[in-house]
């Protein structure tokens, strides 16, 4: 009553406040909804999470007694040591390490390959007048749709017959021509919302397709870049197929290890020691995510042109 | 030797036709306007000569070079964009430098050149800001330094001012024109607004349709419109143009309207005698009738018109008259604008010597 006496006193004198608030209110039918979808979503996620951690950090006797949601009695680092520096995948007893620094030495020339020749191609095809652009573009985005298992012979042929077969260049181009349709896609689609006036003053004062392209054009793609290198970066850390197909004896990446080690380990399972190889191998692509996810949220909903 | 000529220029997308046959040539430190509405083809003129959009058919020569599939930076033009176009990510020493440094210029003289520019401009205090910490009008200066710094021989601007609130244009108008004549450039200037036209331009070709409808100074286009589209265009408020007969008689030679009153023509600089009867539209400016209710003197024509209603545009009012089935708007001072009543029946004069006649059939200029 004496809040609507008020604010109706106010109204008298400033006539643009409204008089009556409406009041917030804090739970209803549609939020409690939503409340609940996402905490079974949560838990979806979170409960094999949990066991998966607290089993890496038992001892196996322990996991032999078959509770396996419950917390370890006494907790040890010794399954993520021995993942890391003994474990064998085939004959190698070296641990996940090797592959570790397999995957890496794969995804740095896969990234710059990958990303380098999408990002030309895409700025040609937005930005300069090519000829067949449409056409091409078009062959492109059902290149996306075609199968690896399809190609994956013939790329066998291909990459063999340049000399590349079974080392980490193999593994790299084929990173890079099989990325290629969607990631020139996001490049061209973002390059296209770049005002055709800039490109004219930039033609008129250069003219030259590199130049442009390194002072004007890559200064303007840092979102992006980061959108489609967060991206790529998974999908190579995580890939399995191309890594074991074109990757040679040894020169296999870190997901070919670990279904090594889980898959044809003799003797009895060492649960412990999967799991934590398990997350082991899922550390890189989730730390990126933590470290740099705020820009990926900026950079898929920012344009080209900001201010 | 003309600075910039088109000879012959077709320009066709798919079937449909955008300039035909189109011929012009300016001289060296003209102040060209292209203007013309919406789709006249004013823009793509210029896009050509700046080598932005292909030629159908036809040459552009700049001097004596024909420049018609010359790479847009091989044409020693610059352009100011009408968005701005500035890089986002340079600042504007940047952005006044990345031409030159393209043209691989010696530091030194970038420099030279860059100081020169932010000086002519006033924007020194802005060099190491980036465009998006600059308001409209700075970064309207700094394209067109952006443009300057490259001494290019011709300059061309892209309807320039018409993101501009209305005081920044009047303003930007005086400096481009202040500029023009410091710098005596050639340029080439396009715009659909018949006041920057007016004011800046040493020459106007007026477009409609693909088609130069009249090429001149500002005086010509202005006081002898070739045709009717180009007295229509030209002229705010709009020339009266009402439909007439001629009338001979006695040596003299009158225009008779619809509604009865006529028009002295005998001292009209026909360009052929016109026929008894020839069906011709009278063309007759706002601001060249006397005073409402003046005593009137060796007047071309006198009319008495009952007020429709009038208008002030601030320094200037309008008064409209019935006439015939239509309307005649005459300037007045807005002064005597509020005394005249809706309804109320005034004397207007025309004085001999200033009325435009055009063919009724043919619209060109008699």
């Amino acid at each position: 009553m004496t809040d609507i006496a008020s604010a109706a006193t106010i109204g008298a004198t400033i006539d643009s406040r409204p008089i009556v608030r409406r009041r917030k209110k804090r739970i209803t039918g549609r939020s409690v909804a939503v409340l609940v979808f996402l905490t079974i979503c949560a838990l979806f996620f979170c409960v094999p999470l949990y066991v998966v951690l607290t089993t890496s950090l038992k001892t196996m006797d322990e996991i032999r007694q078959g509770q396996i949601f419950a917390l370890p009695q006494t907790w040890t680092l010794e399954a993520w040591r021995f993942a890391w520096f003994e474990a064998c995948s085939g004959i190698n007893c070296n641990g996940l390490r090797v592959g570790f620094w397999n995957s890496v030495l794969i995804l740095v020339p896969s990234l710059m390959l990958s990303v380098a020749l999408s990002i030309v191609t895409g700025y040609a095809l937005a930005l300069w007048d090519v000829r067949w652009a449409g056409t091409f573009l078009f062959l492109m985005f059902m290149c996306a749709f075609v199968p690896f298992q399809i190609i994956m012979y013939p790329l066998i042929a291909m990459t063999r017959s340049i000399g590349v077969y079974g080392t980490i260049w193999g593994v790299a181009v084929v990173h890079a021509v099989l990325a290629m349709p969607v990631l020139v896609l996001i490049f061209r689609n973002y390059y296209k919302d770049i005002p055709q006036e800039i490109m004219s003053a930039a033609i008129m004062d250069s003219g030259s397709f590199w130049r442009i392209f390194g002072e004007i054009i890559l200064p303007m793609s840092g979102n992006i870049l980061i959108v489609v290198v967060i991206l790529q970066l998974t999908s190579i850390w995580n890939d399995y197929l191309i890594g074991v197909t074109f990757g040679g004896f040894n020169t296999q990446p870190m997901t070919v290890n670990l279904a090594n080690m889980v898959t044809v380990s003799t003797g009895t399972a060492s649960y412990n020691v999967d799991m934590a190889a398990a997350l082991l191998t899922a550390i890189p692509p989730l730390l990126i995510y933590f470290l740099v996810g705020k820009f990926f949220v900026a950079g898929i909903t920012a344009g080209a042109i900001k201010g | 030797m003309p600075r910039v000529s088109f000879e012959r220029i077709h320009k066709t997308y798919g079937a449909v036709s955008i300039l035909k046959n189109l011929d012009l040539s300016i001289d060296h430190g003209d102040f060209l306007v292209l203007l013309g509405p919406s789709g006249c083809g004013k823009t793509t003129l210029l896009n050509m000569l700046a080598g932005l959009t292909d030629v159908t058919d036809g040459r552009i020569l700049i001097g004596d070079r024909d420049v018609t599939d010359l790479d847009p930076k091989d044409r020693g033009l610059a352009m100011v964009f009408q968005s701005y176009a500035l890089y986002p990510t340079k600042t504007v020493r940047g952005n006044l430098r990345f031409g030159l440094a393209s043209a691989r210029l010696p530091a030194p003289e970038m420099d030279r050149r860059v100081a020169w520019a932010a000086k002519l401009l006033q924007i020194e205090p802005l060099l190491d800001r980036k465009p998006a910490q600059l308001s409209g009008g700075q970064r309207q200066r700094v394209a067109i330094g952006r443009a300057l710094v490259k001494h290019a021989e011709v300059l061309l601007f892209d309807e320039p001012l018409s993101n501009l609130d209305a005081k920044l244009r009047t303003e930007m108008r005086l400096e481009i024109k202040r500029l023009h004549e410091e710098l005596n450039p050639t340029v080439v200037y396009v715009t659909h607004d018949q006041i920057e036209a007016m004011t800046m331009a040493t020459r106007i070709a007026v477009m409609n349709g693909g088609v130069i409808q009249q090429f001149g100074t500002p005086d010509e286009i202005y006081e002898r419109p070739a045709n009717l589209f180009v007295a229509g265009f030209i002229g705010s408020p709009a020339m009266n143009l009402k439909k007439a007969r001629i009338a001979k008689r006695d040596g003299l030679v009158t225009g008779r309207f619809g509604n009865g009153q006529e028009i002295v023509l005998t001292d009209y600089g026909f360009a052929r005698a016109p026929q008894d009867g020839a069906e011709i539209i009278v063309g007759l400016r706002p601001e060249y009738f006397g005073p409402p209710d003046a005593p009137v003197n060796g007047a071309a024509a006198v009319f008495d018109l009952p007020v429709a209603h009038t208008e002030r545009t601030g320094s200037d009012a309008t008064g409209y008259l019935r006439f015939d089935d239509g309307l005649l708007s005459l300037r007045v001072e807005p002064g005597q604008a509020a005394r005249l009543a809706g309804g109320q029946k005034v004397r207007v004069a025309f004085p001999p010597g200033k009325a435009n006649l055009f063919d009724a059939a043919t619209g060109g200029r008699l």
